[in-house]
């Protein structure tokens, strides 16, 4: 029951349905790997907070703890369900690749799951029981939500990490007869994403935070409690940063040596050849990038430590198998550029920390980390697409084309169109209520906050 | 092998049943509720039983999926991709719902908390119809294996789908109002627990009239099943279902709040293993389990890994309901509000 009807039904794909299909995994798993990015970083920052608090008795900190911990509440909550929808999504799009290859990857899934269910269970404690436990207890009651979220995004990006470099096992006619669940789920391709992914998880919930707490100190709220609301999630991704661009450069040299198209689309490479410059910017045209800014044998050095090296271009493969360039290549730049931004900002951070002990005075220093949330997310972003948009038309790299694992069934379309609609509601919603939670007033919210009530704020 | 996967599954099914299903049921009743004045006791009691538990109750139907596209992938293939309709409308009420909740407990103005409650408490009444649509479907064995090979509307709008959607929305009202009963009773609020007790005993008759229904509706349209249910292996367990209902009933009656959860849960395990044990051993028509298993190694591996995962789960679960079924502190304030 594997592949028989599998190639008939493939003739029967519309383009259009295909095309929404892959619209509807990017929009759900862009929309989700924000909330599960927050749900990874905010526990330990939050924990941080909280364990500050306990030590040195200042308020400010458990007010602060108290504060991320009610908005985890729903960020939680949205996350949960917005990764439900993407394990329904695997089989009522991907029904080819599941009904194949579900086996193959199910053992990272199957251990995902039981990672959320601590997170789910030590969430609730941690969130409801804040005053049925003593302190200690309840900082300890958080420590498995951190150590949950790193093994839940460790799980579910060896998937990822398998359609990238898929190993563990054997196919004879079209169907799959002995698998390795071990050797799938520790393929090649997981050291380097399950570490720049997580490391990334951080990033992005720390600079999110430092964001929120920039814009109030812009907005003339400089007292004690928001400066720090802003450095501790601040130092969390600003000392993270450098490490992950290391590891990011890790990962340009994994897909440099395991899959060479890619990197041809990450950097425009339409022509195999020795002393390959690098490409900034500019636009594929023709089989041809235009415009671009060159830095001579930048690419062969940076992909192989070798000014020299060879890379391969475009053109060994046929046009047919080649990822889309132009979004591969924008998203690579994109993700390079927030991520150096990033690095100027924690660097300028750093350095005025070294010579005077406290953060940047300038204004200028505030309006950037505002914003760098956002960069952070556009990074991680940008990172996806290129990791999955240069993949095609592969679905699991050179064994199965995307098209062959698309539900055959007609008016995805329809569904495409409803689950972006609830999105757009959902996005709304959740922004509206993030802001309400952050505009609040920050003084203790209820009678039972005994610990911080009486902590005056501005 | 296959057969020890599909019963971990069946256990996940069960386990989604009676807690994430009565959460559904707790929407259910909030939805009607009645006005904001009337209805707000009733309403704070349902967010107050299920705040703290539902996004683990909600991780058992992950559980479900997750395993079954590893345990059984081409069935799995076979049921999405022929009920991608129903199936994405359950993904999308739950959506709406687990939002929706969290977003009405933060919210303080009338018009949000009216919103965001509508949203929670009418998907919470969609959801399980069309899971047991779904359920319906393969039951009346509309599911032919092969991907998207069944007809994608009558697969799913038949009678036996439709007795099936109406039978998950009243299970899950009935455990709902169930374990409300307890809560509040155990909350002190004797009124509140006389409102449910009421509610309970309605939809616990509702539900087994549905119940007999459905077996009518099963002898013309999936005889087999209907045979093997009223005659063949899994009538002892219809039987402790029906017997089970019965005394929930005669127990509600008699204001027996704590001993009603378990008849009560005794009674949906009943259907629920009835129909599992009545199916066995075939999954889709034509396929049985052996057929449509994963290769050894990965059912092994997998199993392994579970029981690995169990020896954390559960003593981490028994924590979660024991700190939050503890009577509230003598000081009377409320503590499991939010924080
Ligand atoms: C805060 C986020 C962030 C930042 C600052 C960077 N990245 Fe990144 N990158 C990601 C977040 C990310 C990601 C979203 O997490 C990806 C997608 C898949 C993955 O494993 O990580 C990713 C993927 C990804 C890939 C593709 C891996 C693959 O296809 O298998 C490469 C080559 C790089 N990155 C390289 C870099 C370099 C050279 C960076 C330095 C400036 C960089 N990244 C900064
Ligand atoms: C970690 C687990 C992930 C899995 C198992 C996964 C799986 C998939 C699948 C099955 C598809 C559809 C087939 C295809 O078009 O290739 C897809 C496409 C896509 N995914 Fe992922 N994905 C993962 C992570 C992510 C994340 C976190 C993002 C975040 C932005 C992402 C971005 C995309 C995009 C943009 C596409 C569309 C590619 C295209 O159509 O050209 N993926 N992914
Ligand atoms: C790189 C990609 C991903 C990462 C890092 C990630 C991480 C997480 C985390 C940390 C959570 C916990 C909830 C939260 O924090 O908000 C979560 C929830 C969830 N994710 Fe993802 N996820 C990713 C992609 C996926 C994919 C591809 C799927 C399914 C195919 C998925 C399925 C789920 C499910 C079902 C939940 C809900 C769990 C619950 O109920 O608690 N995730 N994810």
């Amino acid at each position: 029951m594997n592949s028989g009807g599998l190639a008939a039904a493939a003739d029967a794909v519309r383009e259009a349905d295909l095309l929404a299909a892959r619209m509807q995994m990017a929009l759900s798993l862009g929309w989700h790997i924000i909330l599960a990015c927050l749900g990874v970083g905010m526990p330990a920052i939050t924990l941080i907070a909280e364990w500050r608090g306990h030590v040195t008795g200042d308020p400010r900190y458990r007010l602060l703890a108290r504060r991320w911990a009610r908005a985890m509440g729903v960020l939680f909550a949205v996350g949960a369900v917005s990764g439900t929808i993407l394990s329904f999504e695997m089989g009522l799009l991907w029904p080819g690749l599941m009904s194949t290859y579900g086996q193959v990857i199910g053992l990272p899934f199957a251990l995902e799951g039981v990672a959320f269910f601590i997170e789910a269970i030590f969430l609730g404690i941690y969130l409801y029981a804040w005053d049925r436990l003593p302190p200690i207890p309840h900082l300890l009651a958080g420590v498995p939500i951190v150590l949950a979220g790193v093994a839940s995004a460790f799980f579910v990006v060896t998937a990822n990490a398998w359609m990238q470099q898929p190993t563990g096992f054997s196919v004879e006619n079209g169907r799959v007869v002995a698998v390795d669940p071990w050797a799938a789920m520790f393929n090649p391709a997981t050291p380097p994403q399950t570490v720049h992914m997580i490391l990334a998880a951080f990033m992005v919930a720390g600079f999110a935070m430092a964001s929120v707490y920039a814009v109030a100190m812009l907005r003339g709220r400089r007292d004690r409690y928001h400066r720090t609301g802003f450095l501790l999630p601040f130092a969390v991704a600003a000392a993270i940063t450098p490490v992950q661009i290391g590891v990011g450069d890790w990962a340009a040299h994994f897909v440099a040596d395991n899959q060479p198209v890619k990197l041809a689309a990450m950097e425009g490479v339409f022509e195999t050849g020795r002393g390959v410059p690098l490409h900034l910017g500019g636009i594929a045209v023709d089989g041809q990038l235009r415009w671009a800014l060159e830095i001579p044998n930048g690419l062969s050095l940076l992909a192989h430590w070798d000014p020299d090296a060879e890379i391969v271009g475009l053109n060994e493969t046929p046009p047919a198998d080649r990822p889309p360039v132009n979004v591969v290549h924008w998203a690579f730049q994109i993700m390079v550029a927030m991520g150096l931004a990033l690095l100027a900002l924690a660097v300028w951070a750093a350095v005025s920390w070294w010579r005077h002990r406290e953060m940047p005075r300038s204004a200028w220093f505030l309006r950037a980390s505002a914003l760098s949330g956002l960069a952070a997310v556009l990074a991680l972003e940008a990172g996806w697409v290129v990791t999955e948009v240069g993949r095609q038309p592969w679905i699991v790299y050179g064994v199965l084309r995307t098209r062959d694992a698309v539900n055959p069934a007609p008016g995805l379309v329809w569904g495409f169109v409803l689950v972006s609609v609830i999105y757009v509601a959902l996005t709304v919603a959740s922004v509206y209520v993030l802001r309400l939670l952050a505009r609040g007033r920050p003084v203790p919210a209820a009678p039972q906050e005994s610990d911080v009530t009486g902590y005056p704020v501005t | 092998m296959a057969e020890l996967m599909l019963a971990v599954i069946w256990l996940g099914l069960t386990a989604y049943v009676l807690f994430g299903g009565a959460d559904f049921g707790a929407g259910v009743w909030d939805l009607i509720a009645g006005n904001e004045e009337r209805g707000r006791a009733q309403r704070g009691l349902v967010e107050h039983s299920i705040g703290p538990v539902w996004e683990a109750n909600h991780v058992w139907l992950i559980f479900v999926i997750v395993l079954t596209w590893t345990g059984f992938p081409g069935v799995f293939a076979a049921v999405a991709s022929t009920l991608y309709i129903p199936l994405t409308l359950v993904a999308l009420g739950i959506i709406a719902r687990g939002a929706a909740f969290a977003f009405r407990k933060v919210s303080e103005e009338l018009w949000q908390r009216r919103l965001f409650g509508a949203t929670f408490a009418f998907s919470s009444l969609v959801t399980p119809f069309f899971l047991g649509t779904v359920a319906g479907a393969l039951a009346s064995g509309r599911v032919p294996p092969g991907i998207a090979r069944g007809d994608l509307v009558t697969s799913w709008l038949n009678p036996t789908s439709l007795v099936a959607g109406a039978l998950a929305v009243g299970v899950t009202a009935y455990l709902a109002a169930v374990y409300l009963t307890r809560d509040a009773q155990r909350g002190g609020e004797t009124a509140l627990a006389e409102t449910f007790r009421g509610r309970a005993l309605a939809a616990g008759a509702v539900t087994g009239v549905l119940s007999a229904l459905g077996l009518v509706v099963l002898r013309a349209d999936a005889p087999a099943l209907f045979r093997e249910l009223t005659s063949g292996r899994a009538l002892p367990l219809v039987a402790l279902s029906v017997v089970a209902g019965v005394v929930s009933l005669v127990l509600l009656w008699r204001r027996a709040y704590l001993a009603v959860r378990v008849t009560a849960a005794l009674a949906v395990i009943g259907l629920l293993w009835g129909w599992g044990v009545g199916w066995y051993p075939w999954l889709l028509p034509g396929v049985s389990v052996r057929d449509g298993a994963a290769t050894p190694a990965v059912l092994t591996v997998t199993l392994w890994a579970m029981a690995g995962g169990a020896v954390l789960l559960l003593p981490s679960l028994w924590w979660l309901y024991t700190t939050f079924q503890r009577a509230h502190p003598a000081d009377g304030s409320d503590s499991s509000t939010p924080v």
